[in-house]
């Protein structure tokens, strides 16, 4: 799947956060936004997540040659495609097209914000929302786990887990989901050395596994340039391609 | 001293046999004041969630006045019920007064605000992070109330006890409702109160142990599930 901003602009209050962001998401791999603290990239994140909209501009999608995007003026008749398919079927109702295109991609939020029950539960959860339950599901559950290293923890509380563990478990979360673009805001940024380089490795596994893009934030410099296939920078409110490898 | 000690005799006498009276007096508050919270719980738990996540024009009056019905006197519930039920009241023609019917009306009217505002509580104060974490993860708009309402399960359930913790020891809205009719609307704490006022008070000890004990055992498991969601909130 590959993602298109086009003139993405976004203001809070009076305020100005995303000036006229475009770029195209167009290769699988491994993308680092950096940008200092409070300059938009997590509100973009939100925004390629379709988690809230922009003032203007568009977010697309693209997979199998076809548009998928949540404005309904574009691609509007793909959409019903997919749609009629009855791919997306959540608990017997067919689903608006912009909530099975967000299935198919996953943020991981700064704060995890993790549910209050066992560490194996917390990754059924996305599974269970859409109706997979049973031997596969906990297959997908039990390598997720397995992928962050807490196969050992399945049934702990969750909310007993390290900062570090949480990072983890939330990364599995949205990893047992299976996501075609996976969205990581700060994962590193409130844990200690150990727990940081786990997570790295796993960003990198995720990349020779060619499992997901992935799109990802810090303003760690030296851990934008051990990751990022791409970078790119955000300042004032506009979005810059700094280097490509 | 010595009617004391006699009475605690008597009472304890009455509690180890079993004493038939005795029994279907506790049968009948437990079914009167379990029933209301039932009907309390049916209807005050959509109603606390709804007000904990939706917001609309005069919600904070709504939330406020909740609170305030909350310190409901029972008397007043009892006479507003009353009023009501009466011969000559809107719902007269049902014929409910003095029946267990209209006690658990009053009760379920003194259960209602308390698990309405505790429940929008526990609601509210499940971390707003909860609901964005469950978008994240692709849950529907219902999906997501589900899971802030199952993240403030804890809290619901206190809810739910308080509620029952209250209605067991009113006696003022049951007593002018249901009237105190032997083997008919009488309960432990309108026994309590007839017949202390006639000197008879064996029985009256007896269902003050009794009455005693559930509230020990309602407030136990009050702290056992505040303990267990403060654990697993921290
Ligand atoms: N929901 C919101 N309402 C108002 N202002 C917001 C909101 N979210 C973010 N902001 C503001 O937008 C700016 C960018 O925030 P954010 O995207 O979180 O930055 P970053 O992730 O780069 O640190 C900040 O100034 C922040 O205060
Ligand atoms: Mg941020």
């Amino acid at each position: 799947m590959r993602l298109t901003l086009s003139h993405i602009n976004k203001h809070y209050g009076g305020k100005e956060i995303l000036r006229d962001c475009s770029y195209a998401f167009s290769d699988a791999g491994t993308y680092v936004l950096m940008g200092g603290n409070g300059c938009g990239k997590s509100t973009l994140l939100r925004i390629m997540a379709l988690l809230e909209e922009p003032d203007s501009g568009t977010v697309a999608f693209l997979a199998g040659g076809k548009v998928l995007a949540p404005d309904p003026t574009i691609g509007e008749r793909h959409l019903h495609e997919q749609h009629d398919k009855g791919s997306s079927l959540d608990a017997g109702r067919l689903l608006t097209p912009d909530l099975a295109l967000r299935r198919r991609i996953t943020l991981v939020l700064p704060r995890i914000g993790l549910f209050s029950t066992s560490v194996w539960k917390n990754v059924a959860y996305g599974l269970s929302l859409r109706g997979q339950k049973g031997v596969a599901a906990d297959e997908k559950i039990a390598r997720a786990l397995a992928f962050v290293g807490l196969e050992k923890k399945r049934d702990q509380h969750a909310l007993t887990l390290s900062s570090g563990e949480s990072q983890r478990l939330g990364i599995a979360r949205a990893l047992a989901l299976e996501p075609e673009i996976l969205f990581l805001d700060e994962p590193t940024a409130s844990i200690d050395e150990e727990n940081t380089s786990i997570i790295e490795s796993i960003i990198k596994t995720m990349k020779q596994e060619g499992r997901s893009m992935v799109i990802m934030t810090t303003h760690d410099r030296s851990q934008a340039e051990r990751l990022a296939d791409r970078l790119l920078l955000l300042t004032q409110g506009a979005l810059q391609d700094v280097r490509q490898a | 001293m010595d009617t004391i000690t006699e009475g605690f005799l008597q009472a304890f006498k009455l509690i180890l046999h079993l004493n038939p009276d005795l029994i279907g007096i506790i049968v009948l508050s437990l079914k009167v004041s379990g029933l209301a919270l039932l009907l309390a719980t049916l209807i005050g738990i959509p109603l606390g969630g709804f007000l904990g996540l939706r917001r609309f024009p005069g919600h904070g009056l709504a939330v406020s006045s909740i609170n305030t019905f909350m310190g409901l006197p029972p008397v007043v519930v009892g006479l507003f019920v009353y009023l009501l039920l009466s011969r000559r009241g809107p719902l007269g023609a049902l014929g409910l007064l003095y029946t267990p019917s209209a006690m658990i009306i009053a009760q379920t009217i003194l259960a209602l605000p308390i698990v309405i505002a505790l429940c929008r509580s526990a609601i509210v104060s499940v971390d707003p992070i909860i609901a964005q974490a469950a978008r994240t993860l692709g849950a529907t708009p219902r999906q997501v109330t589900t899971t802030i309402i199952t993240e403030a399960r804890y809290g619901i359930l206190s809810a739910v006890i308080a509620a029952f913790g209250r209605v067991m020891a009113e006696v003022g809205s049951i007593l002018i409702v249901g009237g105190n009719i032997a083997g008919y609307t009488r309960v432990m704490t309108t026994t309590i109160a007839l017949e202390t006022d006639k000197g008879n008070f064996e029985l009256a000890l007896a269902l003050g142990i009794i009455l005693l004990l559930i509230s020990f055992g309602v407030n136990a498991a009050l702290h056992l599930v505040q303990r267990k969601g403060a654990l697993h909130a921290a």
